[in-house]
């Protein structure tokens, strides 16, 4: 069942065509990732699903409702943690996480205290004092505590420390135990590929690749490190590598996923000392596209 | 050792003092001038010695006594004594903050931003930083002293003699120093910044009040207060020293105690914790309503305090009013001329309008805090829950609907019961509250306008502002400079009847009220329809 259905989605602000057509799909239960880099559009897409912004055209359907018109109706299920959380800095963090599940309509007293235990936060302070960590941390806990169907997230974790990331992680797979759906978004491709079942890319207002993070991946190349016994002949020769750097014996490359067993196959034969290979980075993903494109700005 | 704790004092005084280069000149010139150009002033609105003396006689009324302090040589009431009376307690409140103001960011809100630990890292003693504060404050003061006393001084008034002038600016000085000695204290007890300088600020307040009370009723009251006892120099009347030794003597004892609080702690740490906020929500703050009353709750009741105390303020002169008027050309000139109105009524209609206008600020403020609140980012989160546009800034408009009524009651409250205590035969109270209740009619206009701002010209709500200047300035000035008729009409402020001479016109009220409402209810439509920056 379609939580998130977006289609056509065009939003202007003034001249400036901030998304053009984007179309995004969210099933129930899923954990979709949408991606891209600083100012492609993540922002104002969440925004409009929230109505906050008003789209210019397009449709934006949340549990079948408009997202605009039927907005109230739509946030009684709906947890939202923005990208900037700004809180009233006269209440403390306690005050605005049961200020916020109150607003939505369910309180969870019990799920409430656990998570202020287990993101360590002291809700007794006045948000005036908390860092950006922690303001985004009464956000999360705000949004986890209430019954949601489905949790919108942007850029959850800019402001957490490692452990408190990983907090997130578990809050997150426990949504989706329950059957919730989660829609997240990051510029960072590798917390998207911990966490997300399927992706969608977003560039410049456009939807350039969305589906199943394995089928993506396919799509592209991974960066190996190889150090071997005996140089390797001509590397340039061998068939799917590109963007070599040889340091004597050491091999740095990009490798085409597809090719990736016939180039082992051919190095080998010399000899491995050591193999590091890096998964594929967003900016490898883009520069895909970019060689496609023809485009590379 | 102990050099060891004051080393590189001299170093870390010098970078504050440039760090300040422009922030010291501004407080020092700014409270010099006012002081001298007050002194300027005197000789040109009080010409002759009959003119003081019948101003003197209206200063022994007690609730002057309780905004200016005592007024000393009163019976030959000069230059000097009125510059000392009017001026000095007043520019002495200014010092105080001056000296709260430059100490404080170098004292706790250094150490809480973290650059006091970096400043220890340099070759500076444990003391050093706390003394260089309070160094760079002292030197200021005395700047500041020196400006005052030369100035006035140099004005070469009657009665201004160069001895009283040097007091004037050292008892400005000496409040100064004393006032950052003192938040250098709260800067070793308390443990943030806000808790330091809402200390430093309670305790002006409270010295400005007890002072109040003590001159009208116990002398020994005001010598607690170090306002009330630098008043007892006598400037320019007897010229007493002893209140500014006394004053610098106990600022240097509040230092040595700062110095060795400074040294027994930790960085970082105060002797008095932060008191823990709530950790859960109160039961009101379930909802919209809930939400901008616990965010306008303290502006709310500080609103109402304030309209009530400039009420009173306003109406401590109604005592002598006649003799008031009579003795000042310019009063005279600013009162309406309506037939059938006396001048103590035409004032009192005055009174009431201006009071109107400033009481129509904080019900602006309020209705225009959600757009505030969505400049600072603060909206979106609160939208994304289950709650309307609509029902949110309909939670503001409320409470601003209440204001303009709270404000208005408390005006026309401090107003009568100061008139209770000085006039002969007080208005009725029921004759100011509705002399004060129809003009709630002009503010909602004026709050209807803000909320269509706020809903299809947000990035323009500055206006309102300019707007309620243009109805302040044609209150306050439209009869001295005889501008015409449709000048006062610009204003809704212009349509409301005035209750003295004229029947209520509730036709004309309601019409306020319609168009009002037709504003508010086309803003509402407004802010549910565009977009919102977050
Ligand atoms: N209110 C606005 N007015 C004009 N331009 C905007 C506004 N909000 C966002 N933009 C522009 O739209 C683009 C997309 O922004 P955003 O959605 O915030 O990107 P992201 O969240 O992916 O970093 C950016 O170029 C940004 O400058
Ligand atoms: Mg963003």
């Amino acid at each position: 069942m379609a939580i998130v259905e977006i289609g056509g989605l065009i939003k202007k602000f003034g001249n400036f065509t901030a998304l053009n057509g984007v179309d995004l799909c969210v099933n129930q239960g899923e954990i979709y990732g949408f991606i891209g880099p600083n100012g492609a559009g993540k922002t104002t897409t969440l925004r409009i699903m929230l109505g906050i912004l008003k789209a210019t055209s397009g449709s934006v359907k949340i549990f079948g409702k408009d997202a605009w018109k039927d907005a109230v109706e739509i946030h009684k299920k709906t947890a939202y943690v923005p990208g900037e959380v700004n809180l009233w800095p006269n209440l403390t963090g306690g005050e605005v996480i049961d200020f916020f599940t109150r607003l939505r309509g369910s309180p969870n007293e019990k799920r409430k205290n656990e998570l202020i235990e287990r993101f360590q936060l002291d809700p007794s302070k006045k948000c005036r004092t908390y860092s950006k960590g922690n303001r985004q941390k009464v956000a999360l806990i705000a949004a986890f505590a209430s019954d949601a169907e489905l949790y919108v997230l942007d850029e959850p974790t800019s402001g957490l420390d490692p452990l408190m990331e990983n907090m997130f992680r578990r809050c997150v797979s426990r949504a989706k135990e329950e059957g919730k759906s989660v829609l997240l978004s990051s510029h960072i491709l590798s917390e998207v590929e911990k966490l997300c079942d399927k992706v969608s890319i977003i560039r410049k207002g456009k939807i350039m690749e969305s589906g199943p993070l394995e089928e993506l991946r396919h799509l592209t190349s991974t960066r190996m490190t190889i150090e071997t016994k005996r140089p390797v002949e001509n590397p340039e020769s061998v068939k799917g590598i590109h963007d070599i750097e040889i340091k004597g014996n050491t091999l740095s490359f990009l490798v085409d996923t597809e090719d990736l067993d016939g180039v082992l196959k051919q190095i080998v034969p010399y000899g491995i000392a050591k193999l590091e290979s890096a998964p594929p980075t967003l900016e490898d993903l883009f520069m895909r596209h970019y060689k496609e494109d023809g485009d590379p700005s | 050792m102990m050099s060891n704790r004051f080393a590189g004092t001299s170093f870390l005084i010098g970078s504050l003092l440039r760090k300040n280069r422009i922030k010291i000149p501004i407080w020092i010139l700014s409270i010099a001038f006012s002081v001298i150009f007050f002194g300027k002033l005197i000789p040109d609105m009080y010409t002759t010695g009959v003119d003081r003396q019948i101003m003197a006689e209206t200063m022994k009324n007690p609730a002057v006594t309780v905004m200016l302090g005592p007024g000393y040589g009163l019976d030959n009431y000069n230059n000097g004594a009125m510059m000392a009376h009017f001026m000095l307690l007043f520019a002495a409140v200014a010092s105080g903050m001056m000296g709260i103001l430059l100490t404080l960011p170098h004292t706790r809100e250094d150490e809480e931003d973290g650059r006091t630990e970096m400043i220890r890292s340099l070759p500076v003693g444990s003391s050093s930083s706390l003394t260089a504060a309070i160094s760079v404050s002292a030197l200021s003061q005395l700047v500041l002293m020196l400006f005052v006393g030369w100035g006035l001084y140099f004005l070469k008034l009657e009665g201004m003699d160069f001895s009283g002038s040097m007091l004037y600016g050292a008892c400005l000085g000496a409040v100064g120093i004393f006032f950052s000695a003192l938040t250098g204290l709260f800067a070793q007890l308390m443990s943030n910044t806000r808790a330091t300088s809402g200390a430093s600020f309670v305790f002006l307040i409270t010295a400005y009040i007890v002072r109040g009370i003590g001159d009208v009723s116990s002398e020994a009251l005001s010598l607690i207060s170090p306002l009330g006892l630098i008043l007892r120099s006598q400037v320019y009347v007897k010229n007493r020293w002893y209140p500014v030794w006394i004053t610098l003597a106990l600022s240097l004892a509040l230092f040595a105690v700062s110095l060795y609080l400074c040294s027994v702690r930790d960085l970082g740490a105060g002797f008095i914790a932060t008191k823990p906020g709530r950790s859960k929500a109160s039961k009101l703050l379930t909802g919209p309503f809930g939400l901008s009353f616990r965010l306008l709750r303290t502006p709310f009741l500080a609103w109402a305090v304030g309209m009530f105390a400039l009420g009173a303020a306003y109406g401590s002169v109604l005592g002598d009013l006649e003799g008031f008027i009579e003795s000042s050309e310019l009063v005279r000139q600013m009162i309406p001329e309506q037939e059938g109105l006396s001048m103590t009524e035409g004032f009192i209609a005055l009174i009431i309008a201006v009071l109107s206008i400033l009481g129509a600020v904080p019900v602006l403020m309020f209705t225009l805090k959600l757009r505030n609140e969505e400049k600072k980012n603060r909206t979106e989160a609160l939208l994304s829950n289950a709650v309307s546009r609509r029902g949110v800034l309909g939670g503001y408009l409320l409470v601003a609907l209440l204001m303009s009524v709270t404000v208005q009651i408390m005006s026309a409250l401090g107003l009568w019961s100061a008139a209770v205590a000085v006039m002969e035969e007080a208005v009725s109270l029921k004759t100011l509250i509705t002399a004060a209740l129809v003009h709630v009619p002009a503010i909602w206009l004026m709050s209807g306008l803000s909320l269509l701002l706020v809903g299809f010209f947000p990035n323009r709500t500055g206006f309102i502002w300019l707007y309620l200047t243009y109805a302040f300035f044609v209150i306050y000035m439209g009869d001295m400079l005889k501008l015409p008729e449709w000048t006062y009409r610009l204003s809704p402020f212009g349509y409301v009847p005035m209750i003295h001479a004229d029947e209520i016109n509730f036709v004309t009220l309601l019409l306020l009220t319609f168009i009002a409402a037709l504003f508010m209810f086309l803003g509402f439509i407004g802010y549910e329809r565009r977009d919102l920056e977050g």
